[in-house]
């Protein structure tokens, strides 16, 4: 129940954030928090659940900025261009699943990466077909329902009613057995094939659910910019989207949220107090890794417990003493 | 009815030869052992009859049905189901959940993206029985890590009895247990129902001759003998593979 | 594509017009060149990937941080070669610092020490950023290689060859140290079968840092090499790591000679590639090491995992 009612609390302090967060630069930071999340994730269902860790899964969050531009600059209204971009990186994830689940570990990281190294490949080099680094402008952002997002508010907020989706639809996957199979996976890929699970098509199916979230992270980040640049697919914004989830952590739906928080807060808020912020990130990084490889979010919980745990103890020894 | 012939299987590693030209046959209902020295290629043997390996040569026959070409994980949906030497439990997850995924395997329920899987109430109950099968029904909802390593090994058992099989492979179930414990687990497989057809792999020839109908002996990947338990038991080339190593 | 092109020839002022048919062999000189080049760079990422079973993905910041440092020396007064050799003992022992203190906590978790080094390029391209701001930063060639050296009616750069020559001796070395020393026994041994070296007695946990001081220090060295010629600029890191990647994967991980193929592939393949089909550039690039990935994951000549 209280699960339910922080949850219900949380809608209702971001639903209502350009309210109380008048600054609209702070409520931009907000939209960039909410896309990044989702990026992290549906990078989360592969790194986490299936426990199959991506490098490339810029190249499929790019994949659908690209896709939707291109499609509006060749006339196509918003709703089609964000159809064919979401279908076109179905495709592509399909491709990538097919070639990287041929293996796991370390290989899948490599054939990720080297897939994702490709897509921003053309996106830089094709330059007749992506404008190269110069990159393609979006003229507006797409008004549903006639209802103009051009305002910070009002794009928070559908950006908000998309992350709300996304992430209504990752707990239910959890709570699935599907979601169950994909975790044992994980955790026993032998065993569940012993006892009848297909697994690479478990995992296949699993890659395509992450791909399509991406490319929705994808779309709300082209319309945020209005823009979209080969660096949308690098290797860099892909170790970025790993970053988050692993900082965060993995086992929990709120770990990626956070993680992309946490990101997004460093790039944007403190590299106006901290010169360096991806030095510190890159620290924050390597000790989590080190010391709480878990992730932030499970790690803290961890901590916290621990120290209740020792407060506790102390009060009985108090008592007694 | 013959549940489980192998004709001539071969199966290599690089320039060692790990099965070779194994045949046996084990009836229906019957309490098949399989001993042999480390090496000697069981455990490759379980691998090769539930198709997580593929051999060289040879046939391996289900029911009569030929299996060979058959994936892992369609065996399984054919009445095929094995426990591990090295335990391969889901951590982090309850015994019930544990159980659940035993069961999930073999039900369509396994693609669904949208159900919750805890609200599924006839598959608790299932699993549930499962547990209680071997004597663990009480600590249902106790997560793994929680549980002793006794506990553990009968939820191995559990989430291969969970599946209802016809032909039942049990890989060295008694390793690592205390004298009672191995009591204890013996009791339980002895009261399997004749319905599954069980092959065991084990060391542990105190414990596990009780079990046995029939012996298979098995030294550097060939069956040296293959007999009644009396018979093998007695035969001067046990004692030979035994002393020898 | 033109006629006549005109090749300026780095420092010696002269101008000469060359048939274009030359203008494939000067892409092969330039490709020769950053095969040189690639090769200081990929052949400690190689025996890195093959020992320790890891993409090291702070290679290409060794090779950054490596080329910075030697900027440093430089404006201190060295001279170049002694610069060079001085940044790769920097960068070894950064290297070194690195294995030991970080990612020995970590041995056994293959993963969680990519983490540490994705995480680690990201520090170091910051901190290059912070100490050298973001000017790219041109290094002149050293003066005695300056000039062109004619071969067979053509001029080539000599610096250029000097980095070809340069790598074949480092190449050279290295093979024979592998091959003949004991050091180089233990090593094969460890890239063959790491826990059956550990059985056998090896001190697979000190091979480690040793192949990790010496790749981080051969980045370095290639770092300087390549600056008169690339440039140290914010992004060298990420430029070159991918081609080490590739150069790895298409060589085989652990196999030198594998490095030395792949290098010199991956240099024909950027240099041709970006002249014939500057679209597909990457493309080109990236698909034989996906192809092989796919379908002959250890390489060229590689042994099977």
């Amino acid at each position: 129940m209280t699960r339910r009612l922080a949850f219900a609390l949380a809608v209702l302090v971001l639903a209502t954030l350009p309210f109380w967060l008048t600054n609209s630069y702070y409520v931009n930071i907000a939209s960039q928090i909410l896309i990044w999340a989702m990026l992290a994730l549906a990078l989360n269902v592969l790194a986490g659940y299936a426990g199959l860790v991506s490098l490339g899964h810029a190249g499929l969050f790019g994949m659908a900025s690209y896709a939707a531009a291109l499609s509006v600059a060749g006339g196509a209204a918003h709703l089609t261009a964000a159809v064919l971009a979401l279908a076109a990186t179905l495709v592509a994830s399909a491709v990538f699943a097919l070639l990287s689940l041929r293996s796991t570990g370390i290989s899948f990281l490599m054939i990720t990466l080297a897939l994702g190294q490709i897509l921003w490949g053309i996106a830089y080099r094709w330059i007749s077909l992506t404008n190269g680094d110069n990159g393609i402008n979006l003229l507006s952002r797409p008004a549903p329902f006639g209802i103009s997002l051009e305002s910070p508010q009002a794009f928070y907020l559908a950006t908000l009613a998309a992350f709300l989706l996304v992430v209504t639809a990752m707990e239910i996957f959890v709570a699935s057995p599907f979601g169950a199979s994909l975790c044992g996976t994980r955790d026993q890929p032998r065993r569940m094939t012993a006892l009848g699970y297909n697994v690479w098509l478990i995992r296949f199916l699993a890659f395509l659910f992450s791909g399509l979230v991406a490319g929705i992270a994808g779309l709300f980040f082209l319309y945020y910019d209005k823009f979209v640049s080969p660096h949308a697919l690098s290797l860099a914004t892909s170790a970025e989207a790993l970053l988050m989830v692993i900082s965060g952590g993995t086992g929990t739906l709120i770990g990626p949220i956070a993680g992309a928080a946490l990101v997004v807060v460093m790039k944007y808020v403190a590299s106006a107090y901290i010169e360096r912020w991806n030095l510190v990130l890159g620290a924050i990084f390597v000790a989590i890794v080190l010391f709480m490889p878990e992730g932030l979010v499970p790690g803290m919980l961890r901590l916290w417990r621990a120290m209740r745990r020792a407060r506790r103890a102390r009060a009985a020894a108090a008592h007694l003493g | 009815m013959t549940a489980l012939e192998v004709r001539e299987l071969q199966k290599s590693f690089g320039g060692l030869t790990v099965t070779a030209n194994v045949s046996l046959a084990v009836k229906e209902g019957e309490r098949r052992l399989i001993i042999g020295p480390n090496g000697a290629g069981k455990t490759t043997l379980f691998n090769l009859i539930t198709g997580e390996l593929k051999p060289a040569s040879g046939r391996i026959m289900l029911f009569g049905r030929d299996i060979t070409r058959i994936p892992s994980r369609l065996r399984a949906h054919l009445g095929v189901a094995r426990t591990y030497q090295i335990i391969t439990l889901f951590p982090g997850e309850t015994l019930l959940r544990n159980a659940v995924l035993s069961l999930l395997g073999l039900s369509p329920l396994r693609w669904n993206p949208v159900v919750r899987l805890d609200r599924l109430a006839s598959l608790a109950e299932d699993a549930r029985a499962a547990l209680a099968r071997v004597g663990l029904g009480a600590i249902a909802g106790r997560p793994l890590g929680e549980t002793s390593y006794g506990e553990r090994r009968r939820v191995e058992i559990a989430m291969a009895l969970a599946q209802r099989p016809r032909l039942l492979l049990l890989d060295e179930p008694f390793a690592g247990l205390s004298v009672e414990e191995r009591r204890d687990i013996l009791r339980l497989i002895l009261g399997i129902p004749r319905e599954v057809t069980i092959v065991m792999i084990e060391h542990d020839m105190d414990t596990a001759l009780e079990f046995a109908d029939r012996i298979t002996l098995l030294h550097f990947g060939k069956v040296i003998a293959d007999g009644t338990r009396a018979e093998v038991v007695a035969d001067p080339r046990t004692r030979e593979v035994y002393l020898g190593e | 594509m033109p006629n006549t092109i005109a090749l300026a020839l780095g420092g010696s002022g002269a101008e000469w017009t060359v048939p274009a048919m030359t203008l494939w062999l000067l892409l092969a000189i330039n490709s020769i060149t950053l095969g040189g080049l690639l090769f200081l760079l990929s052949a400690g990422f190689s025996l890195i990937f093959g020992l320790m079973r890891i993409p090291n993905l702070t290679h290409g910041s060794f090779f950054m941080l490596g080329a910075y440092l030697g900027v440093s020396f430089l404006s201190a007064g060295l001279d170049f070669w002694t610069a060079a050799l001085a940044s790769a003992v920097a960068m070894a022992t950064i290297g070194g610092l690195i294995e030991r203190l970080l990612l020995r906590r970590l041995a056994g978790n293959a993963l969680a020490q990519v983490l540490v080094t994705l995480g680690l390029s990201f520090m170091i391209a910051d901190i290059c950023l912070m100490i050298w701001t973001g000017d790219p930063v041109q290094i002149e060639t050293p003066p005695a290689l300056r000039g062109a050296v004619p071969i067979a009616s053509v001029v080539f750069p000599a610096y250029r060859l000097a980095i070809a020559l340069i790598a074949v001796v480092i190449a050279g070395m290295l093979w024979l140290m592998l091959d003949r020393t004991r050091l180089g026994a233990m090593i094969r041994a460890g890239v063959d079968d790491a826990p059956m070296a550990r059985v056998v007695g090896i001190r697979v946990g000190r091979l480690f840092s040793i192949i990790f001081c010496l790749g981080a220090g051969l980045a370095g060295f290639g770092g300087v090499m390549g600056a008169p010629i690339l440039s140290v600029y914010p992004g060298l890191d990420a430029d070159m790591l991918p081609l080490a990647l590739i150069v790895v994967i298409l060589g085989g991980t652990g196999s030198l000679v594998g490095a030395f193929v792949g290098s010199f592939i991956v240099g024909f393949l950027y240099n041709f590639g970006q002249a014939l089909f500057p679209e597909l550039a990457y493309v080109i690039l990236f698909l034989p090491m996906l192809a092989v990935l796919v379908i002959r994951p250890q390489g060229l000549f590689g042994r099977q995992a």
